[in-house]
């Protein structure tokens, strides 16, 4: 068997202009080049999409769950960033 | 870790999932519910990829240009459920490389509705009607299942599903009003056809050994049984809509249950199948195994030309 094993691609898709790519999925493929074209017959076979990226898997550094604590807990005691926070009368109309 | 932390992790994984929370691949997760999802996702990747054989064997033989290209896109869609479904498997840990080598060396399996063969154009109607149909079945329940990338998987899987039921389900329709020959043809096909379907839903919850489990990690919503009913009972009445018979005389609507009653199933066919005895498991095997080693040196050389042009890149990059 080959030992050349293609690398991974994630691949973000825009659905139309207008909204941002998301990601949906990955696939295997020698370059970017061919990671662009298998991205489109796997996942746009029925215009799901207006743009393709490609990023090859080992590129992208992800957060790890375990440092959620850390990482996202601090935002939740402040309350003051939401306009729920802030106390006013009832007259002020559109605020 | 010790014992008595995995035991604890253990318990807040099955409390999230319980209120309905996803896993995603990063999380920490018990080692059993990685081995169980790598296993289930990958054979039913493997299903997909095995799928296409039966009616990749009709592309160049379809009776028109409206079929052929039907059959076409439904196939290519399977290669596309494959691989929504291998990329989904490898988030939990395990190489594109392992998995094929897995199904080629016969270690892993898949639906054993693959193994028939598709003797006649009439097959090609059966499968979408029949064979898609208890897939979609199967499928739905696991849009909502806890692991995130098997779950977006399989919304994208179920979206296209439905359109390969209805292309079976108007070949069907075709002959069935066609000449007397025609009509015989999907008689004949649904003869064939029906009972490997049922069997597809998998062994009667009596055998089924995973259900438990399956059931609280969301793999499963309703049991093997349930599921047969839900198909036969959503069958039957389309069978009669095209005028043929469901080869089972038990059949019968059950006032009393509200559902319809059927005969025994030939259960040791289906392990025979299952264990590699059925009519096509080892020409499907050739054929999936062929492709595989054919295609090397196209990979090897996809890989070498990716390398050269890199290569030529940099030297470029380091020459300006
Ligand atoms: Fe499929
Ligand atoms: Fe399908």
């Amino acid at each position: 068997m080959s030992q050349n094993n293609w690398p991974l691609w994630e691949v973000f898709v825009r659905s139309k202009n207008g909204l941002e790519h998301r990601h949906f999925g990955s696939l295997h493929a020698a370059d970017a080049e061919m990671a662009l074209e298998n991205a489109r017959d796997v996942y746009t076979r029925r215009s799901e999409g207006v743009s393709i990226w490609v990023v090859e898997s080992s590129n992208i550094t992800a957060s790890n769950p375990e440092n959620n604590g850390e990482l996202f807990e601090p935002a939740a005691d402040k309350v003051y960033r939401h306009p729920t926070f802030y106390d006013l009368p009832d007259e002020v109309k559109h605020m | 870790m010790s014992e008595k932390e995995v035991k604890n992790l253990e318990e807040i994984f099955e409390a999230r999932i319980a209120r309905d929370e996803k896993i995603e691949p990063k999380d920490w997760m018990p080692e059993k519910y990685r081995k169980t999802h790598i296993r289930q996702i990958s054979q039913h990747a493997h299903s997909e990829i095995v799928g296409m054989l039966p009616e990749g064997n009709w592309i160049s033989r379809a009776p028109s240009l409206r079929r052929k290209v039907a059959l076409l896109a439904k196939v290519q869609d399977e290669a596309g459920h494959g691989l929504y479904l291998y990329s989904a498997c490898e988030t939990l840990g395990i190489s594109r490389n392992e998995l094929y080598e897995q199904l080629h060396s016969g270690k892993a399996k898949y639906s054993s509705i693959f193994n028939y063969p598709t003797v006649t154009w009439a097959d090609m109607g059966a499968i979408g009607w029949l064979v898609d149909g208890a897939a979609i079945i199967n499928q739905v329940p696991l849009c909502s299942t806890s692991y995130g990338p098997y779950a977006r998987a399989m919304i994208r899987v179920c979206k296209e599903e439905s359109f390969h039921q209805r292309q079976g389900f108007e070949i069907m329709l075709k002959l069935a009003n066609g000449t007397p020959e025609q009509k015989d043809m999907a008689q004949d096909a649904l003869n064939r056809w029906w009972w490997p379907s049922l069997m597809m839903l998998g062994p009667t919850d009596a055998e089924s050994v995973h259900t438990a489990q399956s059931m609280k990690w969301k793999l499963k919503r309703k049991t093997n049984d349930e599921l047969r009913q839900q198909f036969i009972d959503q069958t039957v009445p389309q069978a009669d809509l095209l005028g043929l018979t469901i080869p089972d005389p038990d059949l019968k609507w059950n006032e009393e249950t509200g559902h319809y009653d059927f005969g025994e199933i030939d259960w040791d066919e289906f392990w025979q199948v299952v264990k590699g005895y059925g009519p096509s498991n080892k020409k499907r095997m050739k054929d999936r195994v062929g492709a595989w080693e054919e295609g090397t040196w196209v990979r090897d050389a996809a890989m070498a030309y990716a390398e050269k042009k890199e290569k030529r890149k940099n030297d470029i990059k380091r020459a300006i």
